[in-house]
């Protein structure tokens, strides 16, 4: 298959079934015990700062940890897994003290992992054919909140240097052979649309077009992004990037995340897309919501005609993906709802003239 | 919200204000901050940024401006305007921008090549973009090409760049009038005809434009300036200006301007022919000093019940609703009394207990009470500034109200005349209410409700879509925690829906259905009663439990099968009454429509129950009980209706359409583009009678039923008719002055216009038109009594309750762009005052209501209609009759 057949084979998939993304990296990677030797491996061995914790380096120093996880999330049932970069841009990997050409890799090689799993599968199971989606994570630096306490204005990153981050992290997620992008975790939205103009600038200059999935985050009961937004204004704010799917992950678990899901649900003309972690954090930090448990909540926004795109973010496993995707198995998905055209702005609200 | 106009704060704009550019130049930019604040809590909805001045260096000045306007949410929460000629500094805009801005402005200026470039940018960094009318020859002046350049722009948008028409706003140009050079003269005209072509001719495209610019040549003179604002505003905003770069607090409302300004003002705007010896500009110059100062008041003489005491003056204006002397009544009662406050618990409260007295036994109507309330809204608004003060000095302050409700019309609802009315009358009962206005969604309105720690939330809706939406709140309470009262009411809701849909999904308080204005204190103040609370609700529980019970029964009459109801079809012999062919085909717009016309063709009748008096016009006038309110409310609707034909309030713009048209056997009207009848460019759904016919001769109708199946040509109708350009502006601004009586009224005519419109109409479509009863000659009364031939059914109504069908008409009729008409989420028309409607012409054609339908037809449409069962049920809910 060519990947046109493959992004074909997507959009029809969606129009079917509810499809089903994987679950957390996080907590996965984690249970492995990986010591620093891991995480450098041969190519890193004499760099000069601590590696542990750099969970995207691992497509390059233990790709077959990385394989067998692409593995566990298609075999519990996942139609869609991600890429590991979630943190591969110049600006997140300068904690690590990584260069240019070692993020470019991490994103080269993670795309080429995810691409070899999801080919596989869809070779074994050519029925349902798995897709890998290039994750475009958020940065430790932010375009709409200060820097600096003592001064509003202050920003410790421009708007070029995001852009230029995010654009050579899309161009090595394409040429590894991803099927789409999600850009995913979003706190601010400004940097999102940095992302987006780097996706749509390249496509400008050629690079082929890929589906978009566009992810904010919803971070407490306030009901807005970090940068202050509410889902509708979120919503104006990146639709411009045409997405294949638009929704919101992590933060909040299943239950608190349902209203903002189902507002996207209202207004959005894409596919809506959620993965919630499992449940919030205990007072050790852990996630203590059972697969059945989440799945349970989930089947309940299918049922009720809201999501078209299902899975789990922090705290969820394979076992919780099994279990979504035993669950919401032949319920319809979400149906597109047609709005009328009016020009709608946002600020940190929405606003419509229509 | 959906504002018709929208005003762009300009004080943040350092060519529009010396103030700001001193700051921004000076690098005081928390002072800078504070000017955007003001503005955004003067209710500005965006608030344009421009810092073109070339003592800065402006590209830094606009992206520090911004970084620090994100850091203030109670600023950022409103869409900015980044605004500047210099293309490099829209682009430092865009980068810092985290919500979807307006670039004001790109133009081909520079040539297509540059225009087509800033557009992609634009539109990749997720803007929208006001394009101004200016290419390689330079700024438009003329009608002509203002038109030519907006269309050539909107061209290149559109089909070469993908731009959404919806993101487009053109600025046509305002150019200063009344400059002693002649050419200058026509250029509002200009303005104002360019405006209308482009909103009739380049779908979704918006204007706007910086009004401050006209009235140039009057530099100094800040009251004609104002007038000139206001005047040039009016008629702009008539033509289809959206939204422009206005001083908007500073207008005065064009009904005040003294007649004698206002019309020399208006004889420069609209460059009409001069009416003295001298030019319209030279007549305005030689006025406009008198006008520099403030206008003078109006003297009004004395009345006999002037000579009582000031408490029976207050109570005599009071129930008869006069408002001329209450400022002065009000003051002299301030003064008797110790404290601001005793004057509203002493004498007006006393007032407004007759008034309620009168109400409540029947001697008062509502359109009486909503006068008295005017009366009491303007004496505490003289008296405010008193409490406040008093309360500023350490005093107790202000009047402490019985309650407090929160009222709206929900998300994709325009209508709200019965909101208001419910309003007022809660008002006069010592209720506060906090009207959160027309098309308000869950979030604003539990926003709302939070904040003001309301008593009870009222909502109101006119059209079926908006039950669901009701629904929705209901449980977006429950979900959210709330525990007080939830009201119910509108033209569609009902008790039963109440019962059935609303109050299982709210369990924390009690769902209430009122159903009318004068039920609604009752309601209000059981439910505030410390001792008749419990026995109100357990009351209403048990009677809605009722109903349910009863609703879950299901209909137990017979019913048909959708394929025995196809059978027992209605049957017309299309061969013996041929129907006729239409005069035309394709569309016919008529924009305006003469008022005046409209004005005849009246139905009082609704008028009158619009206010809950009841019985036929013109009898209603003479009746026993409600006679004298009618007369009242009668002649002051005439006097209003003479200022609106007058003063041309409103404008009419209606559009009719005809069309080759074959039924289906499906119950389906295809629509074919010529009479070819080889190319369908629209179906029609309809939708059939379920109910078992007890008699042989009694068909199972539906609207198709009256359209000649193929092989027989026949044609059908479509007509979309609007009576409100202007009313929501005008209701807007009695409103803000206190004056929800005239509000009210206002919008209680432009309803009757409408339909009067859609009467008008079907009648010049019956006799010339489509003249297929070109000797018809009825007089009103036989008009309104339906005596016609051919029928004019509306989506949403009983012949047809799917509101989703007004979207192929829409369509069809190319009405968006042709009438100024819009079609909210929930199919509601905007302006409000508007009516659409399918044209059969057939004789046998008549009126019925479709009734309650089973799941096989639901299911069947739902095919038809490329729908899913779900959404089928989900729009014709009102009609199920089982539940899915």
């Amino acid at each position: 298959m060519t990947r046109a057949d493959r992004i074909a084979a997507l959009k029809a998939a969606a129009k079917e079934r509810i499809l089903i993304l994987d679950g957390s990296w996080g907590v996965m990677i984690q249970r492995r015990g990986l010591d620093e030797d891991d995480f450098r491996g041969k190519r890193f061995a004499h760099h000069n700062v601590q590696l542990k914790g750099n969970n995207d380096i691992l497509c390059l120093t233990r790709p077959d940890i990385i394989s067998d996880l692409h593995d566990q999330y298609f075999g519990a049932g996942a139609d869609i897994s991600e890429t590991n970069t979630f943190s591969a841009t110049t600006i997140a990997q300068d904690d690590y003290q990584l260069d240019a050409q070692a993020v470019w890799d991490i994103n080269l090689e993670g795309a080429k992992l995810a691409r070899a799993a999801a080919d596989r599968w869809t070779a074994k199971e050519p029925q349902k054919p798995r897709f890998a989606a290039g994750s475009i994570g958020p940065l430790n630096k932010m375009l709409s909140m200060s820097s600096d306490v003592n001064d509003p204005g202050a920003r410790s990153v421009t708007f070029d240097e995001v852009y230029e981050a995010y654009r050579q992290q899309i161009r090595a997620l394409n040429e590894g052979g991803v099927d789409l992008y999600l850009i995913e975790t979003i706190t601010d939205t400004l940097n999102c649309k940095a992302a987006i103009k780097a996706i749509l600038d390249l496509a400008d200059e050629g690079l082929e077009k890929l589906p978009i999935w566009i992810s904010g985050t919803i971070t407490d009961r306030s009901g807005r992004t970090l940068s202050g937004q509410t889902a509708e204004a979120f919503w104006n704010s990146v639709k411009h990037a045409r997405p294949f799917a638009v929704g919101f992950n992590c933060a909040l678990g299943a239950d608190l995340m349902r209203p903002h899901i189902a507002e996207m649900a209202r207004i959005a003309d894409c596919l809506v897309a959620a993965y919630p972690n499992a449940g919030l954090p205990n007072a050790m930090g852990q996630y203590d919501e059972q697969p059945h448990e989440t799945a349970h909540e989930l089947h309940e926004w299918a049922k009720d005609g809201i999501v078209n795109i299902l899975g789990g973010c922090c705290g969820t496993t394979p076992d919780h993906i099994r279990h979504v995707a035993d669950e919401v198995r032949g319920v319809k998905p979400r149906a597109i709802p047609e709005r009328p055209r009016a020009l709608r702005l946002a600020g940190l609200e929405p606003f419509e003239l229509s | 919200m959906t504002p018709t106009f929208i005003n762009i704060g300009e004080r943040t704009n350092v060519t529009g204000s010396a103030k700001f550019r001193k700051l921004i130049v000076e690098g005081n930019y928390p002072e800078a901050l504070s000017v955007a604040r003001q503005q955004v809590e003067a209710g500005a909805q965006v608030i344009d940024i421009n810092m073109d001045e070339g003592l800065l260096d402006s590209v830094q000045a606009m992206r520090t401006y911004l970084n620090l306007l994100a850091a203030e949410p109670d600023i950022a929460r409103v869409p900015v305007m980044i605004d500047s000629s210099k293309w490099e500094v829209i682009e430092a805009g865009l980068k810092c921008v985290q919500g979807k801005a307006i670039v004001n402005s790109i133009s081909m200026k520079e040539g297509e090549e540059t225009f087509r470039h800033h557009a992609r940018e634009c539109l990749k960094y997720g803007a929208a973009v006001v394009v101004m009318a200016f290419d390689e020859l330079g700024q438009a002046d003329t009608a002509a090409r203002k038109v030519e350049i907006c269309t050539r722009a909107y061209r290149i948008l559109v089909d070469e760049v993908g731009f959404p028409p919806e993101d487009i706003i053109f600025d046509p140009n305002i150019f200063a009038v009344a400059t002693g050079i002649e050419e200058h003269d026509n250029y509002a005209v200009d303005f104002i005809e360019a405006t209308k072509t482009i909103k009739q001719t380049l779908p979704f495209a918006r204007i706007s434009g910086g009004v401050s610019n006209v009235s140039f040549s009057f530099r100094g003179n800040e009251p004609v300036r104002r007038a000139i604002h206001s005047v040039f505003l009016y008629h702009a905003i008539k033509a289809g200006m959206d939204m422009g770069i206005v001083n908007a607090g500073d207008l005065p409302v064009y009904d005040d301007i003294d007649p004698e300004l206002r019309q020399a003002v208006e004889d420069v705007i609209l460059n009409r022919p001069q009416r003295h010896n001298v030019s319209n500009t030279e007549y305005l110059v030689e006025l406009a000093p008198k006008y520099k100062g403030e206008k003078g008041q109006a003297q009004v003489a004395n009345l006999a019940w002037r000579e009582g005491s000031v408490e029976e003056r207050l109570k005599h204006a009071l129930v008869h609703g006069i408002t001329e002397f209450i400022e002065t009544d009000t003051e002299e009662a301030r003064q008797a009394a110790e404290r601001p406050l005793h004057v509203i618990e002493g004498p007006l409260m006393a007032g407004m207990n007759v008034v309620g007295d009168l109400f409540g036994s029947g001697k008062m109507f509502l359109p009486q009470v909503v006068k008295s309330a005017r009366v009491m809204k303007q004496s505490v608004a003289y008296l405010m500034p008193f409490m406040e003060a008093e309360k500023a000095a350490g005093g107790e302050g202000t009047h402490q109200a019985a309650g407090k409700v929160l009222m709206a019309t929900v998300k994709g609802d325009v209508h709200d005349i019965g909101k208001n009315i419910v309003g007022v009358v809660l008002q006069c009962n010592n209720y506060e209410v906090i009207d959160l206005g027309v098309m308000v969604p869950a979030d604003r309105i539990l926003e709302e409700a939070k904040k003001h720690k309301v008593d009870m939330i009222g909502l109101s809706g006119l059209i079926t879509p908006s039950l669901d939406e009701m629904v929705f709140v209901a449980r977006e309470m429950q979900r959210q925690g709330f525990d007080i009262p939830l009201l119910i009411g509108g033209a569609t809701t009902s008790k039963t829906h109440t019962a059935v849909k609303i109050e299982p999904g709210y369990s924390n308080n009690q769902v209430v259905y009122v159903l009318d204005a004068s039920r609604a204190v009752g309601v209000v103040s059981n439910l505030l009663s410390e001792t008749e609370r419990d026995s109100f609700v357990a009351e209403t529980k048990a009677d809605y439990e009722r109903v349910r019970a009863s609703y879950g029964r299901g209909n137990s009459q017979p019913r048909a099968t959708l394929g025995e109801a196809r059978q027992n079809h209605y049957r017309i012999d299309f061969l013996a009454e041929a129907p006729v062919k239409p005069s035309f085909l394709g569309l016919k717009t008529f924009s305006p429509y003469d008022l005046d016309d409209l004005a005849a063709h009246i139905d009082w009748t609704p008028f009158f129950a619009t206010w809950e008096l009841a019985g036929r016009f013109p009898a209603i006038l003479e009746d026993d009980i409600v006679g004298e309110a009618a007369r009242g409310l009668y002649k002051d609707a005439q006097a209003m209706l003479k200022r609106i034909l007058d003063e041309k309030w409103f404008e009419a713009r209606g559009v009719v359409g005809f069309w080759p048209a074959n039924a289906n056997g499906d119950d389906d009207i295809e629509v074919y583009a010529d009479e070819s009848r080889a190319k369908t460019i629209a179906t029609f759904h309809t939708l059939r009678q379920q109910m078992k016919k007890a008699r042989a001769d009694q068909a199972n109708l539906a609207l198709s039923d009256f359209i000649a199946p193929k092989g027989t040509p026949d044609w059908i109708g479509g007509f979309a008719v609007t009576a409100g350009h202007g009313e929501m502006e005008i209701a807007r601004d009695f409103k803000a002055r206190g004056d929800d009586y005239n509000a009210i009224l206002a919008t209680a005519l432009a309803d009757r216009l409408a339909e009067a419109f859609a009467e008008a109409l079907h009648k010049r479509v019956r006799r010339e038109l489509w003249g297929y009863a070109a000797d018809e000659d009825l007089d009103l009364d036989g008009l309104i009594g339906e005596k016609y031939k051919g029928i004019r059914p509306a989506p949403g109504y009983p012949a047809q309750p799917d509101h989703t069908e007004k979207w192929t008409l829409f369509d069809l009729l190319d009405a968006r762009a042709r009438t100024g008409m819009e079609l909210t989420e929930s199919l509601a028309m905007t302006p409000p005052a508007s009516v659409s409607g399918l044209y059969f012409a057939h004789p046998k054609a008549h009126y019925f209501g479709v009734g309650k339908i089973e799941k096989d037809q639901v299911e069947d449409y739902a095919r038809r209609k490329g729908w899913t069962v779900e959404e089928a049920e989900r729009w014709l809910s009102p009609i199920l009759n089982y539940v899915p």
